[in-house]
């Protein structure tokens, strides 16, 4: 999970790293009121910080500078509801404004080719870091971290040193440092990142921005970061889904997918595209039926599971045929088939778009023999992945 | 020969008195895995009854445990908030194969336990989020089923439980020297380059297949050490052609961040590498199928 700007430099001061005041508000009237207060202690001076989940927000015209709470709540009418690659704009970060000296950059996150952690580091901040790592990668320091160790003062002074800071800078820096390691460890987080990281006028280091992202599998060490979910934002059949904890993923499609296990689903989606693309081919269709999403049953697909998952599968409209592509491998294809019967049984009326099943491995004849004899107008039972996939996307061309 | 897993492996089972210790014991007992003990600090002492007459003793750690039955495989089933503990105490019992089967461990855990692993450097760990690994006709450790595949010379590894049963199911008349189904978290114990390299130096497999999906560059990695070290015929897969940019699908590190990680990219570094990739796993299956002919003259 990512988080807000503003939900990073909460979590930011209460591990003690050095942030500006900052308020977060959606509306402009809500904006003149942080910047009352948020500006006392800059000489009336705020930034209004578009709070989206992408970079480049100074560019797209999402970061104001004003000089007194009329000229904030103004800026904030011209940023809320802005559209920044992609993602509305429904709130903004009222901070308050720095001198800043210099700009650096900092960040610590999972190393997945290392298996472990990496800090990175550099003298030149404020610039986009994909950026930087291209064109000036000797500016940018990468140093190992132990996940049993940490960034201890040790660490700390071999990053900033590893950056080339001067000795006055990088004493300043490095306790931020291990501040900023506390947030990722403590948190649970697998990125966290400050851009920058700035020096005032008066010498001392603040985290300006901040990027945090929290691993979700540590979510029972966390029950507070539930509330830090952008709910609102969610896709509301995606939402629909985790509320009864099923794996779901809405895409741009029509064929919906139901599986077990996450490669097999992944691959499912594969092959139905690879199936649409042949079909939209040979039909002469501008548009190729595509998978409508991904939704992992886990193994011991239950009734109860399997009528969830074909429930939201078949409330999405854009949906003209499902695809049911299960391999037994503990579980057993005739628990498998059973679970359809009695979600389309429970569904009735509800169920109203073809259903192609491919069943393989464990007591696969069982589970067949099951759907041949309850026979549902709407299922059709093919033998083989590719077969069935090329089936469903048939059904949902015709539909088209 | 096998790899990593052998008939003479003696298994023990943490986390063996839950439900879904239970039921795989037993399995992997049907299976004629040799199961010598189960690990549960709250039950150390008892004796647990499984169906064929067996008794697997239960013992407080996995040192008491090792001591008393010489285990050297570990497999554990104990649930994400306990797994690290669990994986310390088989590191701790220098215990040399340790198989995590639980889905969902903080990857902070996992990355604490393994950077301890290889501090110790007396451990090998496979997965977390695994089906485990079996060597058909010698045992099976975790939830791979036991009829999926024969035993036969060709190797598996794979991130996905699912498409290792599916591919091994598919070839199953060729059969298997050994599967190993790696994980699908950001973090792994075994990789796909560990695998490979054992498989390279196994007299007993003739080919592989390996397995991949989105997300990180394990899979480009292997292709590289591909090219370097294996000569034996490479067949591979990637899952997740159609996965959008930034959303997990369904396994902890199947993500696509930015334009890293994805399958294109996977698919290929591997044809570079000479390693034939399939479009679906039934393709996939049809190439080895080839090789196998083919190395059958």
């Amino acid at each position: 999970m990512d988080l807000f700007e503003y939900q990073a430099r909460d979590m930011f001061e209460a591990h003690g790293v050095p942030v500006l005041a900052g308020v977060v508000a959606d509306t402009a009237d809500g904006v003149r009121a942080a910047a009352e207060t948020v500006g006392a202690g800059s000489g009336g001076v705020v930034v209004v910080k578009a709070q989206v989940k992408a970079g480049g927000r100074g560019k797209a015209g999402g970061v104001k500078v004003a000089t007194s709470p009329e000229a904030a709540a103004e800026a904030a009418e011209a940023i809320l509801g802005m559209d920044i690659k992609g993602h509305t704009v429904h709130r903004v970060m009222v901070a308050a404004g720095a001198k800043i000296a210099e700009e650096y950059y900092f960040s610590v996150l999972l190393d997945r080719a290392n298996r472990s952690y990496l800090a990175m580091c550099s003298k030149e901040g404020g610039m986009e870091i994909e950026q930087l790592a291209v064109e000036r990668p000797d500016a940018l320091a990468r140093v190992p971290v132990d996940p049993n160790v940490g960034i201890d003062a040790a660490k700390a002074a071999e990053i900033v040193a590893a950056a080339g800071f001067d000795a006055e800078t990088g004493a300043a820096i490095a306790p931020v440092l291990e501040r900023l390691w506390d947030v990722y460890r403590e948190e649970d987080a697998t990125l966290v990142e400050v851009n920058p990281l700035v020096k005032t006028e008066d010498g001392s280091i603040v985290a300006l921005d901040g990027k945090v992202t929290l691993d979700e599998n540590a979510g029972f060490r966390h029950p507070d970061h539930a509330s830090l979910e952008d709910t609102a934002a969610a896709d509301p059949l995606e939402a629909a889904a985790k509320e009864k904890h099923l794996n779901y993923v809405k895409l741009d499609g029509d064929v919906g997918i139901i599986g077990n296990g996450a490669g097999l689903v992944m691959s499912t989606l594969d092959v139905v595209a690879y199936a649409g693309e042949t079909v939209a081919a040979e039909q002469g269709l501008a548009t190729p039926p595509r998978p409508a999403n991904f939704l992992d049953i886990g193994g011991g697909a239950s009734a109860e599971v399997m009528a969830n998952g074909m429930h939201i599968i078949l409330s999405d409209e854009q949906v003209k045929s499902v695809f049911v592509n299960v391999f037994g491998g503990i579980t057993s294809c005739d628990e498998v088939a059973n679970g359809i019967v009695g979600a389309l049984d429970r569904l009735g009326a509800d169920a109203t778009k073809p259903l192609v099943v491919r069943l393989d491995g464990n007591n696969v004849e069982e589970g067949r023999r099951i759907l041949a004899e309850r026979n549902h107008p709407l299922v059709s039972i093919e033998e083989t992945m590719d077969g069935a996939a090329r089936k469903a996307a048939e059904l949902a061309a015709a539909a088209k | 020969m096998a790899i990593f897993l052998n008939e003479d492996s003696k298994i023990i089972v943490q986390g063996m008195t839950g439900s879904v210790g239970m039921k795989h014991t037993t399995l992997m007992l049907a299976f004629g895995s040799k199961v010598v003990g189960g690990v549960n600090p709250r039950k150390a002492g008892d004796k647990v009854d499984f169906p064929g007459g067996v008794t697997i003793p239960v013992f407080g750690t996995v040192a008491e445990a090792v001591e008393a039955t010489g285990a050297d495989v570990s497999v554990v089933f104990v649930p994400p908030a306990f797994a690290k503990a669990a994986v310390i105490e088989a590191i701790d019992a220098a215990i040399p194969l340790c198989v995590i089967i639980t889905e969902g461990i903080a990857v902070r855990d996992t990355a604490e336990f393994f950077a301890y692993a290889q501090d110790k450097g007396t451990t090998r760990l496979i997965g977390p989020n695994c089906p485990g690994l079996i060597s058909p006709g010698m045992s099976n450790v975790g939830i791979i089923p036991n009829d999926i595949a024969g035993p036969g010379r060709i190797g598996l590894v794979s991130k996905s439980g699912t498409l290792t049963y599916q591919m091994m199911y598919e070839l199953r008349d060729i059969g298997f020297s050994s599967g190993v189904g790696i994980g699908g978290d950001p973090i792994i114990g075994t990789t796909h380059i560990d695998c490979l390299e054992a498989f390279q130096n196994d007299p007993d497999t003739d080919a592989i297949v390996m397995i991949g999906e989105i997300g990180g560059d394990a899979e480009e990695r292997a292709a590289a050490y591909i090219k370097e070290h294996v000569t034996k015929p490479v067949v591979g897969y990637v899952a997740g052609f159609t996965a959008p940019e930034g959303k997990t699908m369904g396994h902890a590190g199947a993500i696509v961040s930015g334009s890293s990680g994805t399958a294109q990219g996977k698919k290929k570094a591997l044809e570079a590498a000479g390693v034939k990739v399939g479009k679906t796993p039934s393709e996939t299956a049809d190439l080895m199928r080839e090789i196998m002919k083919g190395l059958a003259g």
